[in-house]
């Protein structure tokens, strides 16, 4: 009997333990979800600005950082209340659909290309975008692709498209990985990429690459923010997702994303104010 | 960036006590106990049920777990994502993003490795102990907690094989977690981030720190064990 007693006692303790184990975690403060992309989450921009949004409201803002095709789908499936992501058209399309509430623009950095310092297709110093990937083709110089349907990726296809070229062959290099492991690997290949400014100041693994291109008005980079729509998922913290929001493109929001700098360089520049954005 | 850098990255890591880091630690510790814990519940008597139980399509069964030894961990995620997304059949749950969705998808990771290994360990036990425990009157479900403790030291290997899976995979945890600061970001998801920012001084550091740590818990085990097996005499 005592060694039944002794198996009881054990389970006991062991669903107790158990029941610890699968509690959810109460959070005792409201917090929404913002599906953002890796970009902002890497360049360290939401490490500056959250601080001083949950220091204002007690709202904690969790962040997921995704392409922004992923970043998009999460909040079609209502898994976060709010998106931040950059690639204007499927934003918008997005909103059209009903998924989400409204786009408000907020930020913007520009995209760089870079490249190793040799510069096989001899672009480096340039500033049209266009005729640099002319070149890269042309030179069939090893091109990494994100190839992962971000806002990145997504603007690197319209850049092609421009160019009048359908990238293919071997040196054309579509990885499916987000920004940082594409300059890990074009640092090793080496290869050219495009990237935002914002991720490139801020990695460290650079090897051999440097920007070769970098100043045109078609690299823009505008970043959006939406709340998803509470009347598709009524779950949606609509409140607390709209005073984040509105927090983002008010002055002190903006304020915040500008002061944000490594190295002495900036590295978004808020906008909220321009309307065609 | 050398392995050197790394080395010092740790050790300064460690001694400066730095306080994320602790909390990444212990929620990776947390989710992987839980998990190891609430699969070893299940697995243990499962896999030792399905080393005595004759039935058909018996052979099916165990060829199917010892497949879902091998399953991707990512995939994993991915199944336990659609299950709990808010879309999802328990998304009303709100388990999306949480410790919790991590820990259940580690637990559908390993338990398939300890229902197997478990399997196997009680198997050639009762193959060696049959007559005897059938001469003492005990049918073959009745044996399952006496083969279990009699195969405790053996089954040991069989739960750090489960533990060491669960400490390492990084594809699950990523996708039903989020790894979001402070809330879902383990020592693998860390160190993934990491090498995505491209300090990989630092992602090798807290790898480091991992090994270290996956090192202890295998070691108190051994000990642990070595202790327990002498005075079991």
């Amino acid at each position: 009997m005592a060694f039944l007693k002794h198996i009881i006692g054990a389970g006991t303790a062991l669903s107790l333990m158990a029941a610890a184990a699968l509690q959810p975690a109460v959070a005792q403060d409201e917090f929404i979800t913002v599906a953002s992309t890796t970009s902002t989450e890497q360049s360290g921009l939401f490490d500056h600005i959250l601080p001083i949004f949950e220091e204002k409201t007690g709202i904690e803002v969790r962040v997921i950082a995704q392409g922004t095709g992923q970043a998009l789908e999460t909040g079609r499936r209502g898994d976060a209340d709010v998106l931040f992501v950059h690639a204007k058209a499927a934003e918008e399309e997005f909103v059209a659909e009903g998924h989400g509430v409204e786009r408000e623009p907020v930020m913007y950095n520009d995209f760089v290309f870079v490249g190793p310092g040799d510069d096989p297709a001899g672009i480096k110093g340039g500033s049209d975008a266009v005729a640099a990937l002319q070149a890269i083709a042309e030179a069939e110089a090893p091109f990494a692709s994100r190839g992962d349907d971000s806002g990145t990726h997504k603007a690197e296809l319209n850049l092609w498209e421009a160019a009048g070229i359908e990238p293919s062959g071997d040196w054309y290099r579509e990885l499916g990985q987000g920004m940082g492991p594409t300059l890990n690997t074009a640092a090793q290949m080496p290869a050219y990429t495009m990237s935002d400014r914002a991720t490139w100041i801020s990695f460290q693994n650079r090897g051999p690459l440097e920007i070769v291109v970098e100043g045109d008005d078609r690299l823009f980079n505008q970043y959006g923010v939406i709340l998803v729509n509470p009347e598709r998922h009524e779950h949606v913290k609509a409140e607390a997702g709209q005073q984040f929001i509105d927090w983002l493109v008010s002055g002190e929001g903006q304020q915040a994303i500008g002061s944000y700098e490594i190295d002495g360089q900036q590295l978004f520049f808020p906008n909220a104010q321009d309307e065609g954005a | 960036m050398d392995g050197q850098g790394a080395f010092v990255t740790a050790i300064n890591l460690i001694v400066s006590g730095d306080a994320a880091l602790a909390e990444i630690v212990g929620l990776s510790l947390r989710v992987t106990l839980s998990a190891v814990f609430l699969s070893c519940l299940v697995g243990l008597p499962a896999g030792a049920a399905l080393a005595l139980a004759r039935f058909p399509g018996r052979g099916g069964v165990i060829v199917v777990f010892n497949s879902l030894m091998g399953l991707p961990p990512v995939v994993a995620g991915l199944v336990v994502y659609l299950t709990l997304s808010r879309s999802g059949p328990l998304g009303p749950l709100a388990l999306l993003f949480t410790p919790t969705a991590m820990i259940i998808a580690q637990t559908v990771l390993i338990t398939p490795i300890i229902v197997s290994l478990t399997r196997s360990v009680i198997e050639d036990l009762w193959r060696e102990y049959e007559d005897q425990l059938r001469s003492l009157g005990s049918s073959a479900l009745r044996a399952v907690p006496t083969l279990l403790w009699d195969g405790r030291f053996s089954l040991v290997t069989v739960v750090l094989a489960g533990l060491g899976r669960a400490m390492a995979e990084v594809g699950a945890v990523l996708i039903v977690g989020g790894n979001i600061a402070g809330h879902t970001r383990t020592m693998t998801t860390a160190i993934a981030l990491e090498t995505a920012r491209g300090d990989l001084a630092l992602a090798l550091g807290l790898g480091i720190i991992l090994l270290s740590l996956t090192l202890l818990l295998n070691a108190g085990a051994f000990v642990s064990g070595r202790v327990a097996q002498r005075t079991a005499g």
